[in-house]
């Protein structure tokens, strides 16, 4: 029995009896069952094993505690409306905010915060982590932070102009088949049906192969990929803006599509379209990722999380984490985009208790 | 009251009050109500919308809306305190002492299940009787509430039945535990007059056999005077006064309840014929229409619209009337016939018709909510029609803004940047009203545009019609099932009934005997303030089909 068994469970224990005085049931059973679990977790695992359950129960407190002080930052200094918001926000929504605010910043500042280029090799093959190196070499002696870094600028931004790409596209093509209705409606709406029915990841592996693999193809691929999707929504948002009274008021004034569609159908389709650019977002980072894993994104010696994991995959069998460190990228990435979409789907929805 | 005695109070509610949840603050919307109900007696709560009517009849079972709660007072239902009583004891209470029948019969019955199955739910569940006892009594209860085939139509689904049924098919289902108590919130607001008064005189028989208390619901206090034993007024959450219907009747005592009575007698005289060789502005000339090509929804329908003058144009839901209006705008292409505009066809298609033509004409919505862009400011609304046909920008602009925001009687200052959500429903119909007078026009449709206002309200928009009109010398065409605003704002009146046009006429004319029976019907099924009426109306009409004398 050492110093730190006992403070940690002295610490649950403790912290179970106040939360339970206070009248805080949830807080009570969370931390009750955590301490009923840390007895089994103890005798299985020893010491290392509370460790561990410490060292996880710190990266929450972190992250919410994080998530908690820039929500009251973004109310303070945000203006009075967008402040309002914010402050309703819970706190995995601050905390996506705060994540792609990191991401956003590594891609903008890449080559100041990076120490080395993304095709600079600084040290030997597969380089532990050192002073130079904070996370050790790649396969070929490059830095892997720097390589971090820079992925966050090539992947991140390929992602989000093939997102917009790709909703400019859905949207309008969408919204104008909603409005004409008809002939044009039929048309548009069959011929992305063909498109919906291959499958996607197969039909851009034909597409790059055709085409070839440069980083505009890559873009207009993938783009082209995601307008059926965007179209089938905004056509459905749409479907149900047209009938309304204003809409049929508009076009008896004689107004045109392309007032009805932008000032009229639009603004009132917003809400739900931001939501799904949020979710696609991610999607179309996977895919593009994916892809690069089999070869066909971005080309070496672009940094590329995608094509990271694949090249430093066989550290994996030495039980390294370092390929495993672009893949958490990703998926830390992608649950920051739904938290925040979550939050903004929950607001469009008006589900208010 | 004296007749009931103290012991057979059923409900009695004092101090209640209740919150809703808004931006962040709970803020009290009824302060303090107090109602007894006695068993076997009807009290009719009345008010404007926002008044807390709903509210509080949900809160005398016990329940509160999602965003609302009970903060305050005390319900006692037959010795039993509602505040305090569990969930679970309250669901119980609910389906078998106290029913509800809500405003929209067709969205509140599950499409999905047959009529009787949906009736028996509540009896079966909590084990008052067996199914097929249950359906016994529902067949029963469909005969006294003199539904057509008894036997039959519980085995239909809700669509295959018309509204006015579908709204006795669920008093039926409010009847199936035989509550002591029911809820009537506004059971025939959405029904058109005719069948307004079988959904009256059924629930009417139906409170009075089985000697159950009700709180009726409604802003129509006609339609109250005929159901309640005794009147509540409300008042944004506050009572005005209560009185036995005869006596809140003949002589209100608060200045808010005198109002409410007086807007019935708002008349504009009629205006003298137009001159014989004058052109009218609308002409609609032998129209025939159809939605399918096949089934026609109008046959041969013509009238005139002359400058100045109002055409209201009157029938029961499915009569055709929103149809002409449709194909006076050109939305609907006619199959037959034509339409003049100041003596020169129009176009069918609206696609078709110039920029000029379709200034000319515009029109005016039922429903505020859905008419208006609810993502444009105020100004922009009002605006683009001024800046679409005159080209007007900047500070001109502006200016004509506020200009129809000064006519329609809003100050501009303050609405210029407001969304319609920020308006109450007044105002948004205000504002369709000035979106209208922006195009300049010469002649408007006006869709029902009270209909879904509470008549304080939807006086004051026909006062704002009529002095526009006067004003401008426009053009209208009136839309409507409610004979009242024909009373008050027509000059010549069309009466339509299934695609055709029973009778035409100036108002004057159309108002005295003899008329056609179908006229005759709707007229008479016009409530009236007389508590009476209903009474004396069934015993005219004979007791079995009070609206179906129409076939005749």
């Amino acid at each position: 029995m050492n110093s730190f068994i006992i403070g940690y469970f002295a610490l649950l224990i403790g912290a179970s009896c106040v939360s339970v005085y206070y009248k805080h049931r949830t807080a009570f059973l969370l931390l009750f069952s955590l301490t009923l679990a840390s007895f089994i977790v103890g005798l299985i695992g020893g010491e290392a094993a509370l460790w561990r359950i410490t060292v996880a129960a710190g990266i929450i407190a972190a992250a919410a505690g994080i998530a908690y002080s820039f929500r009251e930052f973004l109310t303070i200094t945000l203006p009075r409306n967008a402040a309002k918001e914010i402050k309703t926000a819970p706190l995995t929504a601050t905390f996506g905010l705060f994540m792609i605010m990191i991401y956003m910043v590594a891609a903008v500042f890449a080559p100041i915060i990076a120490p080395f280029g993304q095709a600079e090799i600084v040290g030997a093959a597969f380089a532990p982590a050192d002073e130079t190196m904070l996370l050790g070499g790649d396969q070929l002696g490059r830095d892997m932070f720097s390589r971090l870094i820079y992925g966050a600028r090539n992947t991140v931004g390929l992602a989000l102009v093939t997102t917009i790409l790709a909703f400019v596209g859905g949207t309008s093509l969408g919204l104008l088949a909603a409005t004409k209705g008809g002939f044009i409606d039929q048309a548009l709406s069959r011929t992305v049906d063909v498109f919906m029915s291959i499958p996607s990841l197969i039909f851009s592996l034909l597409l790059l192969s055709i085409f070839g693999t440069n980083i505009v193809v890559l873009t207009l691929v993938i783009a082209f990929l995601y307008v059926p999707p965007v179209f089938r929504l905004a056509r459905a948002v749409a479907g149900n803006i047209v009938v309304m009274d204003y809409i049929e008021a508009a076009k008896l004034r004689g107004e045109g599509s392309w007032h009805l569609i932008l000032r009229e159908i639009l603004p009132n389709a917003a809400a739900p379209l931001i939501a799904e650019f949020g979710l696609r977002f991610c999607f179309v980072f996977l895919l593009i990722s994916g892809l690069s894993f089999l070869g066909l994104g971005l080309q070496p010696p672009t940094a590329d999380w995608g094509s990271m994991v694949r090249e430093n995959s066989t550290l994996i069998s030495f039980g390294e984490i370092v390929p495993l460190i672009p893949a958490a990228a990703i998926a830390l990435l992608t649950v920051s985009g739904n938290f925040v979409v979550d939050w903004m789907l929950y607001r469009s929805s008006g589900l208010k208790k | 009251m004296n007749i009931h005695k103290e012991k057979d109070l059923l409900l009695k509610i004092r101090g209640l009050r209740l919150e809703a949840f808004a931006d962040d603050k709970w803020f009290e919307i009824v302060h303090g109500v107090d109602i007894d109900l006695h068993r076997g007696e009807v009290l009719g709560l009345i008010g404007e919308s926002g008044a807390g009517k709903s509210t509080i009849g949900l809160a005398a079972m016990g329940f509160a809306r999602d965003g609302c709660r009970i903060s305050g007072g005390s319900i006692e239902f037959d010795g039993l305190e509602l505040t305090s009583t569990p969930r679970s004891d309250l669901r119980a209470l609910r389906s078998s002492r106290i029913a509800y029948v809500a405003q929209s019969a067709a969205a509140s019955f599950n499409p999905a299940h047959r009529l009787i199955d949906q009736h028996t739910e509540a009896p079966i569940h909590y084990r008052i009787r067996k199914r097929t006892e249950s359906q016994e009594d529902a067949i029963d209860l469909y005969r006294r509430l003199r539904l057509p085939n008894p036997e039959e139509i519980g085995f239909r689904y809700p669509h295959q039945v018309s509204g006015g049924q579908l709204q006795r098919a669920m008093t039926a289902m409010a009847m199936s535990c035989r509550p002591d108590l029911i809820i009537f919130d506004e059971p025939t607001t959405a029904l058109d007059v005719t069948t307004q008064i079988e959904v009256l005189a059924a629930i009417r028989d139906i409170v009075d056999q089985f000697n159950t208390a009700a709180i009726y619901i409604t802003h129509d206090l006609a339609v109250v005077a005929q159901m309640a034993d005794q009147i509540k007024v409300l008042l944004r959450g506050d009572e005005v006064e209560t009185a036995d219907t005869k006596t809140m009747l003949d002589t209100p005592q608060e200045d808010y309840t005198k109002s409410l009575w007086a807007v019935r007698d708002f008349r504009r005289e009629q205006k003298p014929p137009p001159a014989a060789d004058a052109v009218p502005v609308v002409s609609v000339k032998h129209i025939d229409a159809s939605y399918d090509g096949e089934i026609k929804i109008l046959k041969d329908i013509s009238f005139d619209i002359y400058a100045g003058r109002t055409v209201a144009v009157v029938g029961e839901s499915g009569s055709g009337k929103s149809t002409v209006a449709r194909v006076i705008t050109g939305l609907l292409p006619q199959m037959k016939g034509s339409v003049l505009f100041k003596g020169e066809e129009l176009p069918p298609r609206y696609q078709n018709r110039s920029k000029d033509q379709l200034r000319q004409a515009q029109m005016i919505y039922q429903m505020a909510d859905t008419a208006l862009n609810p993502k444009s400011r105020i100004g922009e609304i009002i605006g683009r029609p001024a800046a679409f046909y005159g080209g007007l920008k900047g500070a001109a602009l502006k200016k004509r803004v506020d200009e129809l925001l000064d006519l329609i009687e809003m100050e501009p200052k303050q609405y210029y940047n407001r969304f319609p959500g920020e308006l109450s429903g007044g105002q948004k119909q205000r504002i369709g009203i000035a979106r209208t007078l922006a195009a300049e026009p010469t002649f408007i449709i006006c869709d029902e545009v009270t209909s879904a206002l509470d008549q304080l309200v939807a006086e004051g928009i026909l006062r704002l019609l009529g002095d526009l009109q006067d004003e401008l010398d426009l053009a209208y065409m009136f839309i409507t099932h409610d004979l009242a605003t024909v009373r008050s704002i027509a000059d010549y009146v069309v009466v339509m009934q299934q695609g055709k046009i029973i009778e035409q006429g100036p108002k004057d004319d159309m108002f005295k005997p003899p008329h056609e029976p179908y006229t005759d019907l709707l007229l008479s099924s016009v409530p009236e303030m007389d508590p009476e009426w209903l009474t004396t109306l069934l015993e005219e009409r004979g007791v079995d089909s009070p609206g179906d004398a129409a076939n005749l």
